[in-house]
């Protein structure tokens, strides 16, 4: 159990800029997601953790310990890898071992047993132990990789997309099995994935990765009812928030475009924060609106017309066209609407989120 | 199979506008090397097998006759050709042992990253792609006791490696290796480089020594392509010839294969060379036989 710090970490390749001035804090035992797109530097930023690379500039701490000069082996970390990196030609058994054979710290026969066996019921893969690493399936393959890790308590577990390559079912599965396992061992996990709904699903806290730089970090209820900047706002959520460029006037929301306005309650602009004082009126902004919180209605004050609409089973998605503007909205799945259908919508003007048009800094992080 | 690949002929090409058949374009390639194979391998081969069996002799015209198996039975008996045997034994372990050790432990330096790696493999690869003939002569230059470099280094003043009975042997095995080592480690370097790289890091992170991730991943996936490189040297060094012919002339450096060939072209005794030519075939079909056995097995685990 480990608490971990990155401190102004940043990491060149070549000319490449991987990290630029990265800092983290994981509490201990806390299930931390790194959450960014391919190449925002998510795998980097595990591996320095790891000790599998060096930083260019920055520190690492361990336990409030600065383990610049430690390799892999000293910083008790595991390491799960996407590519499962099981050691061919051994049988799981052997694999769920190797970790603890080292003959350094080889550990009494009865211990290593009575661990693998433990992990193996953990990980329910019982019946495989005695099995080649190579005839196993994907999921198999990623369970035995996360047995090795959790045979040998690390004091903290590194998790680079273990689910990525696992078709959706299983990934659902392991998915819940991994939340579990974490709060059985109490253990410290940080967990990089491209993937938002893991994030969401799996995190205590969720950290939003974008060309190597901490956008965001905070619960996943914070992240996603208070994103701190547009790029948040859209790569979290499926479908993403709406953002809509408009301006405050008099109390409502006016679409830049001049298409449409919507209410806005006062209650949202004590919600929204200091930044939205008199100061606010006129300037350019960009509202930001859940597809959830947009609601048809009769009555309601703007007419669009149904551009779009996506089954989901549970729910409709519709995308709905108001002049050339799109936007999404989520309605029950009951809902009967057609292509090209005019309807009414409104939105919850408790729950608008104002970013600045121009810095895309939401004024609730402004300040 | 092939008959199906082959039956796919391209109707528009030059070979159907001449009217060939598939079949025909067939046997233009296979006929001419079945051929050649017949009569140069597989003739002289089983031609060979008859002389074997008679007192044959290719200098002498004088009618011969057959012994049946008293050529094989006098080489069996014959305690000479043992000792030809066991030096040809002692010769293949410290040649082949030491080609596998010097090669994979050079393939082990080599398997990283450094300026010029190319342009020293490369250079490394030389001892190799040279003709036995011309390293042997240099290497007696380099034995030579008077002005040799290596008796110079090491100090021998005028002990001759190649001309001592009891070291000759070792030197013309020490020739051996500097010729053939870049090929295990060729072979080696093929083998190491398909280790994945993330297997060494999965070992870093599980806390594994460098011994313990040599040993327990290394090896085992490098073992299949060890084994080629193996019975490849075994073979080559069973039936070493050139290189101990130049070197040496000691009769402890009497291999199996010179001792074929005097048989056969200095005492001229075509049919009793013919039976030691098949006593050695069989025991190098064995050796092989043993080692891709082996082999399959490591392959398979």
């Amino acid at each position: 159990m480990a608490h971990i710090q990155l401190k102004n970490i940043s990491k060149i390749f070549g000319n490449h800029t991987a990290l630029t001035g990265l800092d983290l804090d994981i509490a201990d035992g806390e299930f931390f997601v790194l959450l960014g797109e391919t190449g925002a530097g998510k795998t980097t930023t595990l591996r320095l953790i790891a000790g599998l690379e060096k930083p260019s500039g920055g520190q690492v701490f361990i336990d409030g310990v600065d383990v610049a000069a430690w390799g892999a082996a000293e910083r008790d970390v595991a390491l799960v890898l996407q590519q499962y990196s099981l050691y061919p030609r051994y049988t799981v058994r052997e694999n769920l071992e190797f970790p603890l054979k080292p003959k350094i710290r080889r550990l009494p026969d009865a211990e290593i047993k009575d661990r693998v066996d433990r992990a193996a019921r953990t990980l329910r893969i019982e019946h495989l132990l005695d099995r080649k690493t190579d005839r196993l399936s994907g999921g198999e393959m990623q369970r035995v990789s996360i047995g090795r890790a959790i045979v040998r308590k690390p004091r903290v577990f590194l998790m680079d997309e273990p689910l990525s390559a696992l078709d959706a079912k299983l990934r659902e599965a392991l998915r819940t099995e991994l939340k579990n396992l974490q709060m059985q061992l109490g253990a410290t996990f940080l967990f990089v994935t491209h993937d938002q709904i893991e994030a969401m699903s799996m995190g205590d806290k969720v950290g939003v990765l974008n060309h190597g730089r901490i956008i965001q970090t905070g619960t996943p209820h914070e992240i996603y009812n208070n994103p701190r900047d547009t790029y948040v706002a859209s790569f979290v959520g499926s479908p993403p928030m709406n953002l809509i460029d408009g301006k405050l006037v008099n109390g409502r929301a006016v679409m830049a475009p001049l298409n449409f306005e919507l209410p806005f309650s006062a209650g949202a602009k004590t919600f929204a924060g200091a930044g939205t004082s008199a100061a606010t009126e006129g300037r350019p902004l960009v509202f930001g609106i859940r597809p959830e919180d947009v609601y048809l209605e009769s009555g309601a004050p703007v007419e669009a017309r149904v551009h779009d609409v996506e089954n989901h089973g549970v729910e409709k998605i519709l995308t709905l066209r108001v002049g050339d503007t799109m936007l999404r909205a989520t309605v029950p799945a009951r809902t009967d609407v057609a292509i090209e259908q005019p309807v009414r919508f409104a939105w919850n003007p408790d729950k608008v989120v104002l970013f600045d048009k121009g810095s895309g800094v939401s004024l609730r992080h402004a300040s | 199979m092939v008959v199906s690949v082959l039956n796919t002929l391209d109707p528009q090409s030059r070979a159907a506008a001449r009217g060939w058949s598939d079949l025909t374009i067939r046997n233009i390639f296979i006929i001419p090397t079945v051929l050649f194979l017949i009569v140069f391998n597989i003739f002289p081969l089983i031609y060979s097998l008859g002389y074997s069996f008679t007192d044959f002799a290719a200098n002498r015209n004088v009618p011969w006759s057959f012994v049946g198996l008293q050529n094989y039975r006098d080489l069996l008996a014959d305690q000479r050709i043992w000792t030809n045997f066991v030096i040809t034994a002692k010769y293949v372990i410290v040649s082949v042992g030491g080609q596998m050790i010097i090669g994979f432990g050079i393939a082990l330096l080599l398997n990283r990253d450094f300026p010029f790696k190319g342009v020293v493999t490369t250079l490394l690869l030389l001892p190799m792609m040279l003709s036995a003939a011309v390293v042997g002569l240099f290497w007696q230059l380099l034995y030579s006791p008077s002005w040799g470099p290596i008796n110079y280094i090491l100090g021998l003043r005028n002990f001759g490696l190649l001309s001592d009975a009891d070291t000759a042997l070792y030197a013309v095995a020490i020739t051996d290796i500097w010729m053939w080592s870049p090929f295990v480690m060729l072979l080696s370097l093929a083998g190491l480089s398909a280790v994945p790289k993330h297997l060494y890091e999965a070992a870093a992170i599980d806390r594994a020594s460098s011994w313990y991730t040599f040993t327990r991943i290394t090896l085992p996936l490098v073992a299949p392509i060890l084994m080629i490189a193996l019975i490849f040297r075994t073979m080559e060094a069973f039936k070493t010839f050139d290189l101990a012919y130049v070197l040496s002339v000691q009769p402890t450096t009497e291999l199996i294969a010179i001792k074929l060939y005097r048989l056969a072209f200095q005492q001229w005794d075509t049919g009793r060379s013919s039976a030691l030519a098949y006593i050695v075939l069989i025991m190098v079909l064995a050796i092989t036989n043993i080692y891709v056995k082996y082999l399959n097995k490591v392959k398979e685990r």
